[in-house]
Parts: structure tokens; C-alpha cells; sequence
């Protein structure tokens, strides 16, 4: 009987161990903790150009992540990218002509977008939309008007 | 309450029986009567380790039917069939005890099984049936530590557990030292007697077989060659049953495996 | 001519008996799950199979798991430091770790120690008539010893993929925050921001369920089908080992492509 209650014990520590590292790797290890699509706000950005910036992007503001992109689409109108973007609702005071940015995490890395405050005493809230913004930096149209500027030089 | 039934507990037509291409049994007929031990005896190989399994419904004949108190065993349904089980039991030639429990749980089995009964009663019962074959003292010895005799005659105690109305003995005297060959000697008639429960024995130690069987049957090659009680086969006139009897190394089995003349294979041709 | 036609005949009986035995196996397998409601009236069964299969192999993957993960610190650090990228040790290891090397190790182990051990032990059961013994018992024994240990295979293979995972991350820390110098908070949190709950940990937990199944299934079925002489056992046991990585392989292949595949 003793031997079937430490095989019991042993089986009890092993399923908890097991579960333990389950959640480890769902709170430490994943995005759990930093998750909440759905207790966030949305609103849109259009851009001329959206670059590499694909869903689940994250948007920062100075540096810190407050949402991320989750919805992309075209507008067949205006010829625009229009982008969705989750804000985390704890972030409920963000000035209306805040500026969206396009950056690239290092030279290889990412693409994110990136919030600029405005002045602004009106906030955002869900549906609102970014008026400025600032299209994806292509690396191949910054080479060409470089050296384009570059012949103009040589020529005058 | 069977008492007076005289009617064959086992009945056995037109066996057939083949195991890849070999043929086991080619049309064995057999009635196995009730409370006597019944013997089956017959050279190595010849299958009767095969027939119990067949009896006991874990192979199926190719052909034929096999009838144990009247039911017919390999059309019964699954939940039948074990049910059916639980009033047969039988001996393995290795005893096939569980080995990862010790001597009293592998006799309590059966009964924690198919019986609700307190614990209180199942160990009486257990208890009981460890005396009756003299192992009381080892209930507490793991499989492992048991001799060949001992674990024999632990599973004799397991196969009794749930008194059931047939006991199948698969060689039982195989690999026996000279004393627990006469402790089984002892153990089956007296079970037999006891408990009025009907024995099939598997064997091919003559000596042994004869002394306890009421009834013989020899097989080989498929067939039922000869059969009767253990006087009528000392006075058979056939010459196959005086051979294995007797045990002559010559006769109708020959000595020599089929070959080629000796002189052939020495010499080249 | 003859020497066409047997080609053509052995061939037929190759795949014939490679069919055979696949249809033996999923009947076993039906069975085996058929048999479930005996481990809902007998937990301790379960309870049993589950010390076996489970807690004797945690430390064997626990230590594995924290040696892989060192491995692929030290590894990942000397590629990511050549483009200056670090700070994605942690996202490097942890991919890793969730999507392949957890539940592939984690199997390919299990099959080694858990798988070999079941089917040596179920067919020495079957070679010393064990299960001939039960069946005359009116039990039977598909229900009473296989099942019991299917569901503690299933059961424990996602824990210890888990365990694996868990330990492989650490081992990575160690190595990387420890030995080489990556910032502690870039490592965790450069981690948390790309791996996905749903994408990278629900799938790595998928995979090492059906990875359980599998395993276990191989095993159980090599040790029932084997050949009762101790011939037969060593090649059932090898066969466990070796049907059983190619499977996990194999498998592995298939669901990355359904699960990462775009």
C-alpha cells in the first residue's frame, strides 16, 4: 500500500511538474502576457506605401509597444494602404493628430510602425483614423533618387 | 446438480485445424467426460497444447466444432465467450503468473475481477486456496522467487480461484523435479475428487498420465489414433500406442527423421 | 524468366504481409481505444503506467532538454553575433524549441527509453503466456495491459515535450545570459514578443500529442505481434526504435508543413 501511495506522489509531482512548464512556456516564453486583442481600440492609418509591414506588426509609441497590427488592406479608390491598428486600451490618451511612422527595426530587422504624440486635445478612441502619416522607407527608391541627385550634380 | 448428467462436458467433431500449411488436426472427434481427468497424450508437436487453446476459444478451428456444456464455443459472442471463460481454468506449462505482483494477488485475481466480495472474504478465499495446494506460507514471494513446482501450483491455485467446472492442465509435469512431479500427482486427482471438477491433461510423461487418467486419448498426426482407459492402452494391440508407451525408440515412428540412405549422403552419389 | 516472376512473387508477399500487418495494427489500435472505459473504472491502471512511462523519463529529458538548449545558445550566438542580432538569441532558441526540437527530441527519447521498455515488456508478457493467462482468466487483456499504457504514453508525452522545452530555454539562458553576455531582459522579452501562443506553443503541444500516440501505438503493437522467442523480442524492440523515429520524422514533416505552411 505504501508503495502504491509513493507511485501516486510521484505520479501527482510529475503531472504537476508537466503543467508548470506547460504554463511556463505560455506566460514566460510566449506573448500571452502581452496579448489583448480584444480589450483594445482600433484605429486606421492610410499610407502611400506600407512597405514590408505585415499583421501582428507591433506599433510602438517612443520605443514601447502599445498595439500591434492587425488588419491590412487596399483601398481601390484612393490607391492607399489602409491599416489597422490595435491599441491597447490602457494607452486611452493619444492625441488625434498623433504622426504614424514606418521605421525598420536595425538594418535587416522588421518593419514597425511608430507613433508620433501631436498637440492635440482630442483623443483617440475606436474608429478614429490617423490623418499623417509617413509611407515605408524603400530602400531601392532612396538609392535611386541619391544617385539621381548625384548625376544632376555631375551635369551642372 | 450435474451429477447425474452424463452427457459429454466436451465435445469435439470433424476438427480441423491448420497453423500456416501445416496441418494441426485433420478431423479430430473427442468427448471429454464430466468430474474424471481426462488425458490427452501424444508426442511433442503434435498440437494438444493447440487443442486447449482451441477448447478454451482462443484459436479457431478451420473446420469443425468444439461444444463445452452444451454451448458451441467459437459462435459465441465475444462477452459470451469470457463468461464462459470464468467456469474453465487452466494450468500454463510456465504457470504464467503475473510477475509484477506477488504470490496472494496473483490468486486474488480472478476474484477481484469477476466477484465483489469484502476484503475480509477474499483473503480467506485466497488463503483457502494457497492451502489447497500447500503454499500458504508463500503468499507473500513475488513470482520471481518461486520455483518451477511452486509457481505451478500458485497458478493451480489461481485456476481454482473462481471453482470452476473444468481445469485444463498444458504439461503439467514438463521440467518437474521427481518430488513436485509427485506433489501434482497428488494435487490433481485429490482437486478432482474434491471439487467434482471435470480435468483435461495434456502430457506426454506416460507414466505420470496413466496413473491419474480415467480416460486416454492419444493423437498424432492430426488424428485421434487411439483412445480408452489407461488398461485398455497397456493392452492395446496397435502398434503406435505399444511404441509411445513403452517408449521404444523404433516402430511405427521412426527413429530416423525422412532422409536420403546414409551410404547417399556419406558417399556422393 | 523464373527469376522475373519470383521477383514479382516476393514482392506480392512482402507488401501483402506489409498490409497484413498494418490492418493487425489499427485493429489494435481500435481496440486499445475501444478499451477506455477500463481506465475510467481503474485510474490506478493509468496511475501506474503513467510513473512508468512518465515520471522515469523526466529526468532524462529534463537534462536533455537543458543540454539542447545550451547547444543552441552557444550555437545561435556565434551565427546571430556575425549580423550583430543578439538580442534574437532568446526568439532563435525558444522557435526552436516549441515548434522542432521539443516534441521531436522528446519522442525520439521516449521511443529509446519508454517505447523499447513497453514492447520488450508486453512481448515477454505474451512469450511467458501472461496474456494467454488473463484471457483464460475472462479477462481481457488488450483492455486490462494495453490500454493503461496507450493513454500513459499519450498522456505523458506532451508533459515531457513541456519539460524538454522549459529546461532547453533555460539551458539557452544559461549559456547566453550567463556565460556570453546577452542582456537578460532583451533575451525574455525579444522572446515574448515573437512567439505566438496559439502559432508556436498550441502547435508544439499538437504535435507532441500525436507524437505520443504514435510511440506508444508502435510499441504496444510490436510487443503484442511479436514472436514469443527471444529472437523475436530483440527484433520487435529494434523495430520499435526504428519504425518509431521514422514515423516521428516523417510526421513531423507533414505537420510543420500543415501548421507552418502558408
Amino acid at each position: 500500500m505504501t508503495h502504491q501511495r509513493h507511485l501516486e506522489m510521484m505520479v501527482g509531482v510529475f503531472v504537476a511538474a508537466g503543467i508548470v512548464a506547460l504554463f511556463f512556456m505560455a506566460l514566460q516564453v510566449s506573448n500571452l502576457g502581452s496579448i489583448s486583442d480584444e480589450e483594445g481600440y482600433n484605429v486606421t492609418a492610410r499610407f502611400d506605401n506600407i512597405g514590408g509591414i505585415k499583421v501582428k506588426a507591433p506599433v510602438t509609441m517612443a520605443g514601447v509597444k502599445v498595439g500591434r497590427v492587425t488588419n491590412i488592406e487596399f483601398d481601390k479608390e484612393t490607391f492607399e494602404a489602409v491599416a489597422t491598428l490595435n491599441i491597447e486600451k490602457r494607452y486611452d490618451q493619444i492625441p488625434d493628430d498623433t504622426f504614424a511612422k514606418i521605421f525598420t527595426a536595425g538594418l535587416l530587422g522588421e518593419q514597425y510602425i511608430g507613433l508620433d504624440a501631436g498637440g492635440s486635445d482630442i483623443y483617440l478612441e475606436e474608429g478614429s483614423s490617423l490623418q499623417l502619416t509617413q509611407s515605408a522607407l524603400v530602400l531601392e527608391e532612396v538609392i535611386g533618387q541619391f544617385l539621381f541627385s548625384k548625376a544632376q550634380e555631375g551635369s551642372e | 446438480m450435474y451429477e447425474d448428467d452424463d452427457s459429454p462436458l466436451v465435445k469435439i467433431r470433424n476438427l480441423h485445424f491448420k497453423r500456416g500449411s501445416k496441418v494441426i488436426f485433420a478431423g479430430v472427434d473427442m468427448d471429454i467426460p464430466r468430474r474424471k481427468v481426462t488425458a490427452i497424450m501424444g508426442p511433442s508437436g503434435t498440437g494438444k497444447t493447440t487443442l486447449l487453446k482451441l477448447i478454451g476459444g482462443q484459436l479457431r478451428p478451420d473446420q469443425g466444432t468444439i461444444e463445452f456444456d452444451g454451448e458451441n464455443i467459437h459462435a459465441l459472442k465475444t462477452r459470451d465467450l469470457y463468461k464462459l471463460r470464468m467456469r474453465m481454468g487452466m494450468l500454463f506449462q510456465s504457470g504464467a503468473l503475473l510477475t509484477d505482483i506477488n504470490v496472494f494477488e496473483n490468486v486474488a485475481y480472478p476474484l477481484r475481477e469477476h466477484t465483489d466480495l469484502s476484503d475480509s472474504m477474499l483473503e480467506r478465499l485466497v488463503l483457502l486456496k494457497l492451502e489447497a495446494v500447500g503454499l500458504r506460507g508463500a503468499r507473500d514471494l513475488m513470482p520471481s522467487e518461486l520455483s518451477g513446482g511452486m509457481a505451478r501450483r500458485v497458478a493451480l491455485a489461481r485456476a481454482i480461484a473462481l471453482d470452476p467446472m473444468m481445469i485444463m492442465y498444458d504439461e503439467p509435469f514438463t521440467g518437474q523435479d521427481p518430488i513436485s512431479m509427485g506433489v501434482l500427482v497428488k494435487l490433481i486427482p485429490s482437486l478432482n475428487e474434491a471439487a467434482h471438477i471435470s480435468s483435461i491433461l495434456v502430457s506426454h510423461d506416460v507414466r505420470e498420465t496413466l496413473e491419474i487418467a480415467d480416460m486416454v486419448f492419444v493423437i498424432s498426426n492430426g488424428k485421434v489414433v487411439d483412445s480408452g482407459t489407461p488398461d485398455e492402452l497397456h493392452d492395446s494391440s496397435k502398434q503406435w500406442t505399444k511404441q509411445f508407451i513403452d517408449g521404444l525408440p523404433d516402430g511405427p515412428v521412426p527413429f530416423h527423421y525422412p532422409a536420403p540412405e546414409l551410404e547417399e549422403d556419406l558417399l556422393g552419389k | 524468366m523464373k527469376s522475373i516472376t519470383n521477383f514479382f512473387a516476393s514482392l506480392g508477399s512482402n507488401v501483402m504481409s506489409a498490409v497484413q500487418k498494418l490492418g493487425r495494427a489499427h485493429m489494435l489500435f481500435f481496440q486499445m481505444v475501444m478499451g477506455m472505459d477500463e481506465i475510467l473504472r481503474r485510474p490506478s491502471l493509468l496511475i501506474k503506467q503513467l510513473y512508468y512511462v512518465g515520471v522515469l523519463s523526466v529526468i532524462l529529458i529534463s537534462l536533455s532538454g537543458f543540454f539542447v538548449g545550451m547547444v543552441l545558445g552557444l550555437q545561435g550566438y556565434y551565427t546571430l553575433s556575425q549580423f550583430g542580432a543578439e538580442a534574437t538569441l532568446g526568439v532563435m532558441v525558444a522557435a526552436s524549441l516549441v515548434r522542432e526540437l521539443g516534441p521531436v527530441v522528446t519522442a525520439l527519447l521516449f521511443a529509446g527509453r519508454a517505447g523499447s521498455a513497453l514492447t520488450a515488456e508486453v512481448g515477454l508478457m505474451k512469450a511467458t503466456e501472461q496474456l494467454s493467462g488473463l484471457e483464460m482468466m475472462a479477462v481481457n487483456p488488450v483492455r486490462r495491459v494495453l490500454t493503461p499504457r496507450l493513454f500513459g504514453g499519450i498522456f505523458s508525452m506532451p508533459l515531457l515535450a513541456a519539460m524538454f522545452s522549459m529546461f532547453g530555454v533555460l539551458g539557452g539562458w544559461f549559456v547566453g545570459v550567463g556565460l556570453l553576455g546577452v542582456d537578460d531582459g532583451t533575451y525574455w522579452s525579444q522572446m515574448q514578443t515573437k512567439i505566438d501562443l496559439h502559432e508556436d506553443i498550441y502547435n508544439g503541444v499538437i504535435k507532441s500529442i500525436v507524437f505520443g500516440v504514435v510511440c506508444t501505438w508502435i510499441a504496444l503493437f510490436e510487443g503484442y505481434d511479436s514472436t514469443p522467442t527471444s529472437e523475436g523480442l530483440s527484433r520487435a524492440t529494434t523495430r520499435t526504435v526504428v519504425h518509431s523515429a521514422f514515423a516521428i520524422l516523417g510526421l513531423d514533416f507533414i505537420l510543420t508543413a500543415i501548421m507552418f505552411g502558408e
